[in-house]
């Protein structure tokens, strides 16, 4: 098939940046979208001009490196697929396709599609975690944990920080990326000694580095590549409630 | 020269801990004298960083990602092993370490395959107080499934996620010390030269990915945990930005490489569908649990849809073969296999280059939502690729370059021949052997970057004062001027390849004559090729834009440029390995029925080649391996 795209050009933060259109010719429907964008570089090299810049690494989507805009849905519009996992069978022949990277405050633009979202791990780094030493811990069955609670943790978890929630956002907010460690820690029995001090950090994060509030538009279930609930959002303002009442030990 | 490991000698139940109790210790008020650099954050460098800087060292950690959580550790999918024997079912640490040593074909060292076996229960409990969310039964006790090579269920895993789970644990622990100030975080960087002084390392000059910047960082021990270079096939498993590159350029300053011939060919990966593909896709070894390898018994009926052939017409060929491991025979075995039936003209899919994975019985037995429960994004992963649903028709297979066991060679303490270079995980050669087990990888990655670098750095760093090598001695300056030269001029060539084209003509190259089957001849062919590929890289290669500026072609031609000289070095080290072992196979060293043929007498050493100049052959060090607790004997799992 031969595609008409429309991809965002922007030489560093500080540039305007716009759209440039390119050909690309005779696409196999097996190809990935990636795949696709490579061929395109291909020809751009091949006549001398600077090839697209866009992130990516696993390209199995698992990764979280990869971020682009498709069509105006982070990640294009297959439901629960990284932009490494879309195929091009799910595009037709003739089609125009617009290429945008993540646009968010708190994602400044490095070049092309490339953002910095060193955010997130700021985010992480104010509380997404237990405060476990290296070593000297109890056998790991010496703490059950039932298997719904396993299986909730797991479904909170399998957040791959790729930043989709935050980019579909009008509010361009967090929340959904947040949310997904507050309750996977919240509902473990070794993340909950730490629970009230984690959510309260890990919110005072989300504020800090510029990401917008919660204002409950579900844009970012329907744009996660790994269909991360909403109602983690709910358990995180549940947590954070919580952490406002002080227990009798406190 | 002869290489000494340094291993502990005795009883090898004792040897870790005799050597704990003996190994030097940093007292608490002097670590934080000392500055370590910790080059990658995957599962190995991730955890050493994170504990490095728990115990009080000064710890700076660089990755190329734009995330320490995004190394291609996260893309391990089945489980990590453990000796737990919850199970029940006879599972020991010796079960384990035998296992291992027998697993990597008698070609790892004793003592280090022991300590990992040792501390293999210690990661699963470090995990769990992680958070990381293990899979659980009804009773919340923790979940076991069985892996390649083992007749014991010791695999603990996290959906078809666990390297993720487990990465976002070391990246927790690493969050946590970031936060605190003991580990400084440096991503976007990829190291480009390790810096030597007075023959120890001290310190790196990186390339700042994003402005451009050539950068010095002293540090008075420097860890590599790089990972793997079976990117040098050009198609793999292995994440587009992973390379040989920093263990290449720690080579070229002397570190001594370490059986790079001993790569591993993953057997479930997702066949490649067109010359334009850019990676290979895995699917976890847990699937052989419960799904049956097949091919057609007559070439004639590989175009039938699967669901035509009856059962009589199908060669369940690794249940035929190997009926006591059966589907879960190692990686290596089922491999080779698959390759020979497709050899045969049995192979099915448009390539003919594919055997199925059923799991119509098990579907049968234990229903779908079971399958998908346990295998579900597997599936989903599946379809994605190929827009078929593997409940309803098998799967189509083949293998491909997933993993090195080769690496840099250490000694027991994970310290290369250059004093304060120490290397760790994939990185390194010493567990594996020449045919790493499933599930292994996780464990080590962790076991060095927990259990093991914490002790085993102490006594080199009581041996130096701290802090007395710093980035205004000539040798980084040296360091910055080589790389900003070697830039300079693949931007200068301007010619009609670009870096893509150059890497799949190395990568046919490597996968024809020393992919799956080598022979004299192929490696030969090989040695030949690659000086030619190299030297039209360095006359014809177009590498667009600027020094001073993002540039991914720039990063992907000097990866490309050190896999031109590497892969020299590993045909060469599968020349002179005159013998088949693990996933090292040599045509003209099998059995009758084809089976790998080791060569003890001759072959039973590490092979550890030092670097003579680009296009020089290089010099082979020999660091003899003795069996005294598994004895040697032919690797059967008949």
């Amino acid at each position: 098939m031969d595609l008409t795209l429309h991809v965002w050009r922007q030489n560093g933060p500080e540039d305007s940046g716009k759209l440039e259109t390119y050909k690309a010719a005779n696409v196999s429907p097996d190809q990935s979208f990636l795949e696709m964008l490579d061929e395109v570089n291909d020809d751009l090299i091949k006549k001398g001009d600077d090839p697209i810049a866009f992130d990516h690494d696993c390209r199995e989507g698992i990764c979280g490196m990869c971020s682009q805009v498709i069509n105006g849905r982070p990640h294009g519009q297959q439901e629960q697929t990284t932009v490494c996992q879309l195929h091009m069978r799910e595009f037709n022949d003739g089609d125009e396709i617009f290429i945008e990277p993540w646009r968010a405050r708190a994602f400044p633009i490095h070049k092309d599609l490339i953002v910095d979202r060193t955010a997130l791990d700021v985010v992480m780094q104010a509380g997404g975690y237990t405060s476990c030493h290296t070593g000297g811990i109890a056998d790991g069955n010496a703490l059950l944990v039932g298997k719904p609670v396993a299986d909730y943790a797991m479904d909170a978890a399998e957040c791959i920080g790729c930043g989709a929630c935050v980019a579909a956002c009008p509010n361009s907010s967090a929340m959904l990326f947040t949310s997904a460690k507050v309750a996977q820690l919240a509902v473990l029995p070794q993340g909950k000694p730490e629970a009230k001090r984690r959510v309260k950090a890990m919110t005072e994060a989300i504020l800090s580095e510029g990401f917008g509030n919660c204002t409950n538009h579900y844009e970012c279930e329907a744009a996660c590549p790994k269909g991360i609930s909403v109602k983690f959002i709910a358990k995180l303002n549940r947590e954070y409630l919580k952490s406002m009442i002080p227990s009798s030990t406190e | 020269m002869i290489l000494d490991g340094k291993a502990p000698t005795g009883p090898i139940e004792t040897t870790w801990d005799k050597h704990r109790f003996d190994m030097k210790l940093v007292n608490p008020a002097n670590k934080r004298k000392f500055k370590i650099l910790v080059v990658g954050t995957g599962l190995a460098g991730g955890a050493a960083a994170a504990s490095l800087g728990e115990l009080g060292y000064n710890v700076e950690a660089f990755c190329y990602q734009d995330s320490p959580r995004r190394a291609h550790s996260i893309a391990a999918q089945g489980g990590i092993n453990a000796a737990k024997n919850y199970p029940n079912d006879g599972d020991s640490v010796y079960r384990l370490f035998y296992d291992t040593v027998k697993g990597g074909d008698f070609r790892a060292r004793e003592a280090d395959v022991w300590r990992l076996a040792q501390v293999s229960n210690n990661i699963i409990d470090q995990c769990v107080a992680q958070g990381v969310p293990f899979a659980r039964d009804y009773a919340g006790y923790l979940d076991n499934r069985s892996f390649g090579g083992a007749q014991v269920s010791r695999t603990f895993y996290a959906r078809g996620q666990t390297g993720q789970q487990l990465l976002l644990g070391a990246y927790s622990a690493l969050s946590r010390q970031i936060k605190n100030g003991s580990v400084n975080m440096f991503a976007r960087r990829e190291m480009l030269d390790l810096v030597v002084v007075d023959g120890a390392a001290k310190g790196i000059t990186c390339r700042n990915l994003v402005t451009g910047e050539i950068e010095s960082y002293w540090g008075d021990a420097v860890v590599l945990a790089t990972g793997g270079f079976v990117n040098v096939f050009y198609l793999s498993t292995n994440a587009m930005g992973c390379s040989v590159t920093a263990k290449w350029r720690a080579t070229k300053k002397g570190a001594y490489m370490a059986n790079p011939c001993y790569t591993q060919i993953h057997p479930t990966c997702i066949p490649q569908h067109g010359d334009k593909q850019s990676k290979l896709t895995l699917m976890s070894e847990s699937l052989r649990n419960d799904g049956r390898v097949w091919v057609p018994k007559k070439a004639e009926d590989t175009n039938k849809h699967p669901s035509e052939i009856s059962e009589q017409d199908r060669d369940y060929f690794l249940e035929r073969k190997y009926p006591s491991f059966g589907n879960l025979a190692p990686r290596d075995i089922a491999s080779r296999a698959a390759k020979e039936a497709c050899d045969d003209g049995r192979g099915v899919g448009e390539s003919k280059r594919g055997v199925f994975l059923d799991f119509k019985a098990s579907i049968d037995r234990l229903g779908q939502s079971t399958i998908a429960e346990r295998y579900g994004n597997l599936f989903d992963m599946y379809y994605k690729i190929t827009a078929e649903d593997g409940y309803e028709r098998p799967m189509r297979i083949y293998p491909a370059p997933h993993y090195s066991m080769g690496g840099l060679w250490v000694d027991y303490q994970c310290m290369s021949n250059i004093p304060g270079l120490f290397v760790l995980g994939e990185a390194n050669f010493s567990v594996h052997g020449a045919n790493r087990l499933g599930a292994s990888a996780l464990m080590q990655g962790l076991a060095d970057g927990y259990f093991v670098i914490p002790y085993t750095i102490a006594p080199y760093l009581t041996s130096i004062t701290p802090g007395q090598i710093k980035t205004d001695h000539d040798a980084f300056k040296e360091s910055q001027e080589s790389v900003q030269q070697e830039i300079s001029k693949m931007l200068s060539i301007k010619g009609k390849k670009t870096v893509g084209e150059l890497h799949r003509a190395l990568g046919n190259v490597m996968w024809e004559d020393v992919g799956m089957a080598r022979s004299d001849a192929s490696l030969k062919h090989a040695l030949k090729r690659i000086p030619e590929i190299r030297e039209e890289f360095w006359t014809n290669v177009n590498v667009t834009g600027g020094a001073m500026e993002l540039n991914q072609q720039l990063e992907n031609a000097w990866r490309l440029a050190d896999f031109l000289e590497f892969s020299e070095m590993m045909a060469t080290d599968a020349l002179h390995r005159e013998e088949s072992c693990g996933g090292h196979f040599r045509v003209e060293h099998q059995t009758d029925d084809g089976e790998a043929m080791r060569n003890d007498e001759d072959f039973c050493y590490s092979a550890a080649w030092e670097f003579k100049g680009v296009g020089k052959a290089p010099e082979l060090h020999k660091e003899p391996l003795k069996f005294e607790n598994v004895k040697l004997a032919v690797r059967s799992y008949k």
